[in-house]
């Protein structure tokens, strides 16, 4: 699905991912943690494409296609989904407008015919359904006035929506009380397939109590350190990330 | 031989026929370059009109020498030689096509996006249109309806015909000869335009718009519009089109007059797509327009809704004078300029009756290099108590070469009075961008959706069909201007 190979990212001048290796499979979760400023949200952005990111080195393999040199857009069309960190309000624009035009491009692309108006609202209640969205999602802005729990659910309301086959989750439970945190776990989970991978990026161990990974790396200044099954997680929990620190060291 | 001599009677008729009437027509419907007396006494003779209008239009043209092109305005105004320019044009027959294969593709191109139909495009591009597809008939019947209502819509120049005491009592009621420099150019040489008259008590059925006025000629560069809504009457109006337009002439000096007696309500709505000039800022329409309306009456109200993303030079700002007592104002904006454009729009509202309200919600899009201002002017007389004014002027910039500027005035007489104005420059932002990216929606939809909600205020107070024109036309003006 998605393989990453001696990838060094800067911005503005500052590398901030070094050579950094990744490999997951078709229907695999991987977790990637590590302390603030090891490089988790800047790998996230340059999976996604985004623009101030310098990849000097290195590729990124998303179904057998280089794809460094391919718009956002048509990455995300490809399937590849970014669960934001910070979500960003649209005023004016409604959330149905904004799934609507991004569905119907989405489908453009893959050649498949547009849903009718009638199929999409249908969609969408059924995938409010799933993260227990309850009120009228659909008449809001982007985001605009959404409380912080209320994006992450958007986030992964949309995620349901567009049902991609790779899904990075940017620290989605950051800032989450533990019902918002489950809503968005099940939400993951739900969407699990056989054919799709996720790469789940947090700074705490408890998602991972909800959703669980084939595979823990640790992320710090810019390369995974270490890898390995889902205690690896439960350990850096208890030990906090200086044992890892002290270990490079040593 | 006699076969022969009929032939040769029949030749020369019809050439004769041929060359007087052909020529004799060049000369006499084109009035001689620049403007003088004679020019305005050649312009009403022309249009047959009667002697009142004659005096109007002199008196105007005496006023217009006296004064001077205003200089104000945050625009950068190429030098206008007044006396290169041919005032009055008989209406000219757009050249047919035959088929839209000899339109420009651009235009075409453009059309599709706005998702006009391809009979519409026919039509819009001057190729010659099925007969069955012709709006004859629709408009026949539209006006059938209108005159069993009692509503008068037609040209300005039947009006002056037909009802010479309406267009004699309210003629420059609203916007007086000597209002403006361009006011007054206009009352003088204003060749045709449009009048309403909705009569006491009656609801016009239908948004009018001069798309279903009988005789749509080329009203050409100084348009005049009346509206009068009588007692208890309501209409909506819609003014231009969101289709591309071009014209050969560059200056354009409009007047749009509206008078809203006692519980009255007038809509007015325009989209004004004028031909804004290349990317370098080649041609393109200087647009100095006039609009007022008066609430003359208690509890009347006119609202002005607007969409400007055409035009060169857009000096315009649609004004309401609150008269009667209760009587409500409000002005919906959105001004979109790219490239090279510049704009310098807003609205007046004068308070005089007591309780008067108005609003002015003001949205401008700027791109490119282009200018784009808002001016506003909120005055409270001295007697108008208790009135109120909310006034909201945002900013949106696309780039870091385009300017939004804003110049609220504001002039309050009387204590009671409660005056608000908000005001907030904002661009939008690369995070926004990337959102939309990464759910699949490219730049140019990006920028079109982030516009739109940021313009939808405005954008809700237009007539249904015209909204949906108008989020597309949106799109379309700032296409090119990220990325």
């Amino acid at each position: 699905m998605l393989s990453i190979k001696n990838l060094t990212v800067s911005i503005e001048g500052k590398e901030i991912l070094k050579n950094f290796n990744l490999e997951v499979k078709e229907g695999e979760v991987h977790a990637i943690m590590g302390p603030n400023g090891s490089g988790k949200s800047t790998l996230a952005s340059a999976i996604a494409g985004r623009e101030d990111y310098d990849v000097s080195e290195g590729e990124i393999i998303y179904k057998g296609k280089n794809i460094l040199e391919m718009p956002v857009e048509d990455r995300a069309r490809e399937g590849i989904f970014l669960g934001f960190q910070y979500p960003v309000e649209i005023p004016g624009v409604s959330m149905t407008n904004f799934m609507r035009t991004a569905l119907n491009e989405i489908y453009k692309y893959k050649g498949k015919e547009p849903l009718s108006a009638g199929a999409f609202l249908k969609l969408m209640e059924e995938k409010k359904e799933l993260v227990e969205i309850h009120d009228k999602l659909a008449n809001r802005s982007v985001n605009q006035g959404f409380s912080g729990g209320e994006k992450k659910k958007n986030e992964i309301f949309q995620m349901a929506m567009i049902d991609p086959d790779l899904a990075i989750l940017d620290e989605t439970d950051s800032g989450l009380d533990i019902d918002a945190l489950r809503i968005v776990a099940n939400g993951v989970n739900a969407l699990k397939r056989a054919n799709n991978s996720f790469v789940v990026i947090t700074h705490y161990q408890r998602l991972l109590d909800y959703i669980v990974p084939d595979v823990v790396h640790v992320l710090y200044n810019g390369r995974i350190v270490k890898s390995g099954p889902k205690e690896l997680a439960l350990e850096l929990e208890e030990k906090g990330y200086d044992w890892i620190k002290n270990e490079i060291a040593g | 031989m006699e076969e022969n001599e009929s032939n040769k009677i029949i030749d020369e008729v019809t050439q004769t026929e041929y060359k007087y009437g052909f020529t004799s027509d060049v000369e006499m419907d084109m009035a001689k370059i620049g403007l003088t007396e004679e020019t305005v006494r050649f312009i009403s003779a022309k249009k047959n009109e009667p002697q009142f209008m004659l005096d109007f239009r002199l008196k105007a043209f005496e006023k217009w020498k006296t004064m001077k092109q205003p200089e104000w305005a945050h625009l950068d105004i190429p030098p206008i030689d007044f006396q290169e320019i041919i005032y009055y044009a008989a209406p000219k027959k757009k050249k047919e096509l035959a088929s839209l294969e000899e339109v420009d593709p651009e235009l075409l191109e453009t059309f599709d996006k706005l998702g006009i139909s391809l009979d519409e495009q026919k039509k819009l591009s001057g190729v010659a249109v099925d007969a069955v597809f012709d709006s004859v008939s629709v408009k026949t019947t539209f006006q059938k309806t209108l005159h069993e209502k009692g509503i008068i819509f037609c040209s300005f120049s039947e009006a002056v015909q037909n009802h010479p005491e309406l267009v004699k009592k309210y003629l420059a009621s609203v916007v007086p000869i000597g209002d403006n420099y361009y006011a007054a150019l206009n009352s003088a040489v204003f060749s045709d335009g449009s009048f309403c008259y909705i009569p006491k008590g009656v609801k016009c059925p239908m948004e009018l718009s001069t798309y279903f006025r009988i005789n749509t000629a080329n009203t050409g560069q100084f348009e005049r519009t009346l509206i009068i809504a009588d007692e208890d009457s309501y209409v909506s109006y819609m003014e231009g089109c969101t289709a591309p337009q071009r014209d050969e002439n560059q200056l354009h000096a409009a007047v749009v007059e509206i008078v809203a007696m006692k519980n009255a309500e007038v809509k007015y709505s325009t989209v004004q797509n004028w031909y804004p000039g290349n990317k370098e800022g080649k041609g393109g329409i200087y647009n100095f327009v006039t609009k007022r309306g008066i609430c003359k009456g208690a509890n009347a109200k006119i609202s002005w809704t607007q969409v400007e993303t055409g035009s060169a030079i857009t000096w315009k700002y649609p004004s309401c004078i609150l008269k009667g007592d209760n009587s409500v104002a409000e002005f919906y904006s959105v001004a979109v300029t790219n490239n090279h454009q510049q704009a310098d729009t807003g609205s007046k509202m004068i308070h005089i009756g007591k309780n008067t309200k108005s609003t002015i919600i003001s949205k401008g899009i700027s791109a490119g290099k282009s200018q784009n201002s808002y001016r506003g002017l909120v005055q409270v007389n001295k007697f108008a108590e208790n009135s109120r004014n909310f006034s909201q002027c945002d900013s949106l910039l696309l780039g870091d070469k385009c300017g939004a500027h804003t110049f609220p005035y504001i002039k309050v007489e009387n204590t009671t009075a409660v005056v608000e104005h908000e005001a907030t420059t904002s661009k939008i932002s690369d995070d926004q961008l990337f959102y939309c990216n990464q759910r699949g929606i490219d730049m140019e939809s990006a920028i079109g959706l982030i516009v739109n909600g940021y313009a939808k205020e405005v954008l809700n107070k237009l007539p249904m069909e015209f909204a949906v024109e108008a989020q597309k036309l949106l799109s379309i003006s700032l296409e090119g201007s990220v990325g």
